[in-house]
């Protein structure tokens, strides 16, 4: 909402500047976004009359002009503008004039002619910059009025008088956020309310009964929907001048709020629209047919708006119909046919209240938005329409001419908006606020809020206005209290409560320990978005149906991931293309994986690595990350649960990673997520540069640690054997490992695997695995003996099991 | 006898002068070896006389342990000055670096995060974490935001279909919250939220923490309090708050916070429009309608609700001056907050 600060100083006017009445509207709830001159400031500009427009000799498109300044003699002005006539009263800039935007005005020769300065558009004064807030149905369509012919000023106006003061340039643009609640605020009227609330201030509205005769000239309104539309107020306007245009104080008023000047009477229903808050229409009387029908649309009615748009109605939306057809839709925007045009001379002028709930469902509905609809869905006073219509009809008279005739109401008290009084209780006040307030202040600030305020035992009974639809229960009358009160003299303090302890299971694992195990092993978190490509996720997880968004900002952010390898893929592209090579990237979220019409959402840990496993650094050979460096990453993360043991890591096929360097892992026979490289058909369709591993784990699974429990310490020694076993290629480690662990569970204290060796003295396709044993005993001290036969044991079982033999 | 003498002083002489320890293992064969000069004199005592014998035999031996402590001192002194040639042999240049993987480091957001959470679970709130994808009933119906009402607008929200879309604020987790348990509760929330927007100071994806806490005597007089300690405590340093009046359909009275503004201490500057005030937080007492969804009466308890937005916090503490910078994950950009 914008408003010129000289419109509201009219109504009323505190003892307070610009920046002071910012402030106090900003803390009284309606905050100040910007404040902006309503003129960018210029001098040396006067009003000047044209005495005389002559061609120019040498230039078919120029005029030389005698000028009025107020000086004894006029001043010659050559000038291009098409407006230019004689007996018009224009802007001049004189000799030494500055301009908006420092332009100095100095004389000039135009094709021989001498010129003593210029004749001035708005655009040149810098009044055409403000671009329109909220599209008006009214204006949409019309384009700007030009901005580039000489600004007409009004007939009365003196001859060398200064015209930023004549125009009253010295005011300023407030921009108001209001909070949907406060529809009540959306014009000067509302705001004057409050701020002469706020400062103990009366109100000077301009006169709400104006006189002018009425004459017989009657149009029917029949509403058959009265739910949605309670009151009705229509008039018929006659004999209004064509092509009349309003005032240039209105003009400026309506510009200085962000909407265009278009006609007489379109500018007249914005301009007591932006006064009192109520949105009205105008009809060409002429194109309507029979009588004005307020109803719901009939299924596939059809209608073309103001802005040229046709839209298809059903039976949700109300519209405004004549005998024959929808002419408008209630309360959003009126239809092209019976738009008033430049040569209507008879309107019928609407002024109604909207069910609020209705106009904001099909504004919704309709993706339609106008300051009618948006001042209609938060509430309009339901008694406001008589003045609006009043103050119209005075203004338009005044401003076109005409006779009007009488006004044509239709009202349903039944449906119109009630308010029950509220009880308000003198101790829930201190009990939401944390401080009392005393009767005068509480009947000072809800009567200046215009409530009525009957005083009971316990409280207040309390009936709001009928422009606050935002107050229905106790609560919202102690946020009155305490807003205009002020919430900065309300008391502050330390909330008190139980002191209870909230500690954590010590068997879980935190995020953030795993978080800071990535990091210190040279991981960069990152956070990306949690929608991403359908083609890249394709990529990284196919044969999985994507949850859509059904309003994507854009196609790359169409679905949900259902794999951090999206997010952290693109990572790795981004800054691959910014010159860094050696990347270690972790992210852990939400995945969104859709199973027919169930969404799971579950928190996953994944990272990537592609580069060097350490930065370049001397002594250090350089070479690139392999699986097993990411496994050693992964490794320690599964340990922090304290049973990292129960982790299994197998083979795995899945299809974006390279199949011979996959693994999936599994905690007591669950998933718990992938590692590997990523599939080189994958890594060249990404046009990854290098290898990159990745992995992804259920953060669940590695959140479940244990508490650790203290096994005893063994008094006696421990011996370690090494051994070294030749076995087929394809047997795994863990495999041998197993069988050994199963060949000797009790003394086996751990075992190491120190080598793995292909090559030169090892037959092809076998390998060989060298491996320390340490076996101790609790309850005493193993001889050689009892060593060599438990070493036998297991040579045997590995030699059976896994056809191993010892390498020599 | 005084050839005894001039033995010992050539033996002194010789050891001074070995340059290392083999010549100085030399000097002592020649001296005390077996045929050595001094082992000679005692060779010869059994032919001296009787009563000779013990005197020149005393000077002989004394002779020798002086000779072989001269051999010790110097043996010790060649060690002492060979020792300190392979220390400085292997002196390394400490300006090096040193070895091993260089740290990572956390996202600012993740950062800003984990110091708001600390905070408040410092003061006993607990951290409760809620779906992204939500129902039309968690996100708006059960905050007091039925459908048609106009604050939906101040919401761009992404839809999977009618009735479920991406949480639009961390609130939900509140009417989930009081749903499964009573009074008291002190409960923060953070996460993702997600909202249909893109341009220069707006991301479709950002973060909040949602905080509120019930119980039988909280009041507005909490809430200021409460959020005043918090940003002095976030911030670490003497802010000015200011409560302003404002809108959530979830809460009554509402507010907002500013802070006096840390770019330029209040006095008015591009970040904070000339205002000297930077908007940090909404927040307000719990609106009655959200206790009635949830089945907690609002006779009997009050309740204070915040919500933060994450970036902006982190925005302002590190001086990042371009929102988009968090998600574009540049590594140049996230090294600096390591």
């Amino acid at each position: 909402m914008k408003f010129s600060e000289q419109w509201l100083r009219e109504w009323v006017n505190p003892a307070l500047s610009r920046a002071e009445l910012a402030q106090q509207l900003t803390l009284a709830g309606l905050e100040v976004d910007a404040i902006q001159p309503a003129c960018a400031p210029f001098s040396g500009v006067v009003v000047g009359a044209l005495l005389k427009v002559e061609p120019h000799p040498q230039a078919d498109k120029l005029k030389v002009c005698a000028v009025n300044v107020g000086r004894e003699q006029p001043v010659t002005i050559v000038t291009g503008a098409a407006n230019t006539r004689a007996g018009l009263r224009v802007p001049v800039a004189l000799i030494g004039a500055v301009l908006a935007g420092g332009k100095t005005i100095q004389p000039a020769t135009l094709r021989g002619v001498e010129s003593h300065g210029m004749l001035c558009s708005a655009q040149e004064l810098g009044m055409a910059d403000v671009a329109p807030d909220v599209l008006s149905p009214a204006t949409l369509g019309h384009p700007w009025p030009s901005a580039q012919g000489l600004l007409e000023l009004p007939p009365e106006a003196k001859p060398g008088a200064d015209v930023f003061s004549y125009l009253k340039l010295d005011d300023a643009i407030f921009e108001l956020g209001l909070t949907p609640n406060r529809g009540d605020c959306l014009s000067i009227a509302g705001i004057a309310r409050e701020v002469a609330l706020l400062n103990r201030l009366k109100i000077h509205a301009p006169p709400s009964k104006a006189v002018f005769n009425i004459v017989q000239s009657h149009f029917e309104v029949e509403v058959q929907a009265p739910a949605d539309c309670p009151r009705y107020l229509g008039r018929v306007i006659r004999g209004l001048r064509p092509r009349a245009q309003a005032p240039l104080w209105m003009q400026e008023r309506l510009r200085r709020s962000g909407v265009r000047s278009v006609s007489a009477v379109v500018d007249v229903t914005n301009y007591v629209m932006l006064e009192w808050g109520q949105p009205m229409h105008a009809f060409d009387l002429a194109k309507l047919h029979g009588r004005i029908v307020v109803r719901r649309a009939r299924q596939g009615e059809q209608l073309t708006l103001l802005d040229g748009q046709q839209v298809i109605l059903d039976a949700e939306t109300l519209v405004i119909a004549d005998g024959e057809k929808a002419q408008a839709i209630a309360g959003i925007m009126g239809g092209q046919e019976a738009a008033i045009g430049p040569e209507s001379d008879t309107v019928f002028l609407e002024s109604a209240f909207f069910s609020p709930a209705l106009i904001a469902r099909r504004a919704r509905a309709l993706g339609l938005h106008s300051d009618s609809s948006h001042r209609f869905e938060r509430g309009v006073d339901p008694h406001l329409q008589r003045r609006a219509m009043e103050r119209a009809t005075a203004l338009l008279l005044q401003i076109a001419g005409g006779e009007a005739g009488p006004v044509t109401e239709a009202v349903y008290a039944e449906h119109l908006p009630k308010h029950a009084p509220i009880k308000l209780r003198r101790e829930r006040i201190a009990r939401v606020l944390g401080t009392a307030l005393a009767h005068e202040q509480v009947t000072e600030i809800l009567g200046g809020l215009e409530m009525d305020v009957n005083p009971q035992v316990d409280g207040w009974l309390v009936t709001p206005p009928g422009h606050r639809f935002d107050i229905g229960i106790e609560a919202d009358l102690i946020e009155e209290l305490a807003r205009i009160h002020g919430y900065a003299r309300l008391p502050a303090q330390l909330p008190q409560a139980t002191l209870t302890a909230r500690a954590p299971s010590e068997s879980r694992v935190a995020q953030a320990r795993m978080h800071d195990l990535l990091i210190a092993r040279g991981y960069q978190e990152v956070i990306t978005y949690s929608f991403v490509s359908p083609d890249l996720q394709r990529q990284l997880n196919p044969g999985h149906t994507p949850l859509e968004l059904a309003n994507p900002l854009s196609s790359d952010m169409a679905v949900m991931r259902s794999t951090l390898w999206c997010g952290l893929i693109q990572t790795l592209i981004y800054n691959q293309n910014r010159q860094q090579n050696r990347l270690r990237f972790f992210e852990s979220g939400v995945n969104f994986v859709l199973q027919g019409n169930e969404i799971t959402q579950e928190k996953f840990i994944a990272g990537v690595v592609t580069g060097a496993p350490c930065p370049p650094q001397w002594g250090l050979e350089s070479r690139e990350a392999d699986f097993y460096d990411l496994k050693g990453d992964v490794e320690a993360l599964l340990n922090l649960t304290g049973c990292g043991d129960g982790f299994r890591f197998e083979a795995g096929a899945h299809p974006a990673l390279h199949p011979g360097q996959s693994a999936q892992v599994s905690r007591n026979g669950d998933t718990v997520g992938w590692i590997g490289a990523l599939h080189p058909q994958v890594q060249r369709a990404l046009e990854l540069k290098q290898r990159a591993f990745v992995f992804e784990l259920r953060l669940a699974a590695l959140e479940q640690g244990r508490l650790a429990r203290f096994g005893g310490l063994s008094k006696f020694p421990f011996i370690r054997r090494d051994l070294a076993v030749v076995v087929e290629q394809k047997v795994s480690a863990a495999a041998v490992r197993e069988c050994i662990v199963s060949a000797c569970p009790a003394l086996l204290r751990d075992i190491e695997l120190f080598d793995v060796y292909k090559g030169k003295g090892i037959e092809p396709g076998k390998k060989s695995l060298a491996l320390g044993l340490t076996l101790q005993d609790a309850a005493r001290t193993l001889t050689d003996q009892d060593v060599n036969a438990i070493m036998e044991g297991i040579v045997k079982k590995l030699r059976d099991e896994l056809g191993a033999s010892l390498r020599e | 006898m005084q050839k005894l003498a001039d033995t010992v002083n050539e033996a002194r002489r010789e050891i001074l002068q070995a340059r290392d320890r083999a010549a100085l293992d030399k000097v002592r064969v020649r001296y005390l070896g077996k045929k050595g000069l001094l082992t000679e004199f005692l060779k010869q005592l059994g032919s001296l006389p009787a009563e000779m014998r013990r005197e020149i035999g005393q000077a002989v031996n004394q002779a020798k342990d002086g000779v072989e402590q001269a051999l010790k001192v110097r043996r010790g002194a060649l060690e002492i000055t060979e020792l300190e040639a392979t220390l400085s042999d292997a002196a390394l240049d400490v300006s090096l670096p040193g070895r091993g993987q260089h740290s990572g480091g956390a996202h600012p957001v993740s950062r800003t995060l984990r110091r708001i959470e600390h905070i408040f679970t410092q003061l006993g709130f607990e951290i409760v974490e809620g779906p992204e994808v939500e129902d039309d009933y968690h996100n708006f119906e059960a905050l007091n935001v039925p459908a048609g009402h106009p604050a939906r607008d101040m919401h761009d929200t992404f839809y999977f279909n009618k009735n479920t879309l991406l949480r639009t604020h961390t609130s939900p987790v509140q009417v989930r919250v009081m749903q499964s348990r009573p009074p008291p509760l002190r409960v923060i929330a953070p996460g993702r939220v997600y909202r249909c927007d893109s341009d220069l100071t707006h991301t479709p994806m950002f973060h909040q923490v949602e905080g509120f806490m019930v119980d039988e005597r909280v009041t507005f007089a909490d809430l200021k309090g409460l959020l005043a300690d918090f940003l002095q405590n976030f911030f670490e340093r003497d802010l000015k708050t200011r409560f302003r009046p404002s809108y959530f359909p979830f809460t009554e009275p509402s507010a907002e916070v500013d802070i006096s503004c840390v770019m330029c201490a209040g006095q008015g500057c591009r970040v904070c429009k000339e205002t000297g005030w930077l908007e940090v937080l909404g927040c307000g007492m719990v609106h009655p309608n959200v206790f009635a969804h949830v089945g907690i009466d609002s006779e009997h308890y009050t309740g204070l609700a915040f919500g933060m937005g994450v970036e902006r916090l982190a925005m302002l503490r590190y001086g990042v001056n371009d929102l988009r910078l968090f998600f574009e994950n540049d590594l140049r950009f996230l090294r600096q907050f390591q």
